[in-house]
């Protein structure tokens, strides 16, 4: 396989601490001086340092990828440190790519760790990608995963893919010359609201972990041109029965980025073609709402009011302010159990899902339903500060 | 023909949480049709309201592409596994935004078990 790199690793040298840091994979055939030198003159860009992007970057820093760039604009939060390993707790507030920086440069002082605090978008992947050699994709929404995909054909830059969902993964090398790209295996992207995302249901902290090294694999057999990269193969890794399947991904010929007669030769509006849609109202903005303070008031009062908690049972577990559990999936089916004349609020974590809900009653006919703003986490932040937030 | 249907994650909710489905099928269209007639709350997820499969969604007979064979009309033998492929986004995970969440065109709300329910 050719080099991958516009640097020639004839033009890099490992100084003598460099070889010795580097002597595992030295002695190895399939890396060996040449390899590690290719490592050096490469230059690989990580889009988010967040699940997959923590892993990833941390290991392509310790093998020696000479160059690492990493774009990310968001800020450490308590809760990604179950799974963004490359954060500790003392990181919590700061941006991800200081945190992210700090680690790799003590990991490793030899990189040139190239930040960008800034969102990809069309205006600027371009130029981006012009600068590096492969690009890692780690994001976390499907209007990044095109732009980055799409950025990569027109760039030609491989695009090493992994993506996660609750403890399933996929990973795959997307954009090579003679392999398909994202939009061979998905021409176009579900609706909004359509297909639960990572952030619905959770994620296995460890599975970030899992598919962000098989990645971080990927990038270093494209430096190297060792072994059988995943072009052309979708790899599938459900953690929970530890399989791993594989499928074949074929390069679409009228792929309209990639295929011979491509439509697509600049980079589009990619939050219009993925149907999100910036001035979009929630739903929780047009139903009736109730405030915390008020459903505290008329429990304590002993008013006759029905509390609705749509949540999931293991939520329901976490904490509670004794509500009738009814999850927002089962509500149509169980709508009956439910009395209309009653005064009913309903709630759940935030009160999206119970707008919905609200919505959904008042459709069927309930006019003495009301929505929780702000859900249980408000309840936890002004009415009684014991209960855990989650 | 018996044949195994491989439930991706992200839909098993709408599959009583099976992961595998097993349907009486002679290809891959009767297939899925077994499949949505046991699990009604699927066929939105695979199917248009003009009875398309979604183009987001990807079929596997075995380890190849259902467009690349005879698309919904491929034959099915004994024991051949039929995978839904759907596209998934999760990486970095944020929490998401409200007001990027918007329900197409349904009434029905759509079972969520997520603790920050938002975003996509």
């Amino acid at each position: 396989m050719a080099t991958i790199t516009d640097v020639k690793p004839e033009a890099v040298t490992l100084s003598n601490d460099e070889v010795l840091r580097y002597s595992r994979h030295l002695i190895m055939p399939e890396v060996g001086m040449e390899g590690q030198l290719k490592l050096k003159a490469a230059r690989v860009l990580c889009i988010g340092a967040g699940g997959l992007g923590s892993p990833l970057a941390l290991y392509l820093g310790a093998a020696g990828v000479g160059t690492i760039g990493i774009v990310d604009f968001d800020v450490v939060d308590y809760t990604n440190l179950q799974r963004q390993i490359i954060h500790s707790t003392a990181d919590v507030g700061r941006k991800k790519l200081d945190s992210a920086a700090e680690k790799l440069k003590a990991i490793n002082p030899f990189l040139n760790l190239r930040k960008f605090e800034t969102r990809l978008t069309s205006e600027n992947a371009l130029e981006l990608f012009s600068e590096f050699d492969i690009i890692a994709d780690g994001t976390d929404n499907f209007p990044t995963r095109y732009l980055v995909n799409d950025a990569c054909v027109i760039t030609g830059k491989p695009n090493v893919y992994g993506s996660i969902f609750r403890f399933e993964g996929q990973a795959s090398v997307f954009a090579t010359e003679q392999g398909p790209c994202y939009r061979c295996l998905y021409p176009e992207p579900p609706p909004p609201g359509l297909v639960p995302s990572c952030a619905e249901g959770g994620v296995l902290g460890i599975l970030p972990g899992l598919v962000g090294i098989i990645q971080a694999t990927e990038v270093i057999k494209l430096i190297l041109g060792k072994g059988d990269p995943l072009i052309g193969r979708l790899l599938l890794v459900d953690a929970l029965g530890m399989k791993f399947r594989e499928l074949k991904l074929r390069k679409n010929p009228d792929c309209p980025v990639c295929g011979k007669n491509p439509t697509i030769t600049k980079l589009i509006d990619y939050n219009e073609f993925c149907g999100i849609r910036g001035e979009e109202t929630p739903v929780g903005a047009t139903v009736p709402e109730m405030q915390v303070e008020e459903l505290k008031q008329k429990l304590d009062a002993g008013e006759d009011i029905f509390v609705l908690d749509v949540r999931e049972p293991h939520e329901y577990q976490i904490c509670n302010i004794n509500g009738q559990l009814i999850p927002l999936g089962d509500l149509p089916k169980r709508v009956h159990e439910l009395d209309s004349s009653r005064e009913i609020v309903a709630h759940c974590r935030s009160g999206v899902r119970s707008a919905k809900a609200v919505d959904f009653l008042r459709q069927a006919g309930f006019h003495k339903v009301r929505n929780l703003a702000g859900g249980i986490l408000a309840w936890a932040d002004r009415v009684d500060p014991k209960m855990p937030k989650y | 023909m018996t044949t195994k249907i491989h439930i991706p994650t992200p839909l098993r909710q709408y599959a009583d949480k099976s992961a595998t489905v097993e349907v009486s099928a002679g290809t891959v269209a009767d297939a899925l049709s077994g499949l949505v007639n046991k699990h009604p709350d699927l066929r939105r997820h695979l199917y248009t309201d003009e009875g398309k499969l979604r183009a987001f969604v990807n079929v596997y007979l075995n380890d190849e592409d259902i467009r690349y064979l005879e698309k919904e009309a491929t034959r099915v033998n004994d024991g051949d596994n039929i995978s839904i492929v759907p596209s998934i986004a999760g990486g970095s995970a944020d929490l998401p935004q409200d007001s990027r969440n918007a329900e197409l065109n349904c009434a029905r709300p759509v079972r969520c078990c997520c603790p920050a329910c938002c975003r996509l």
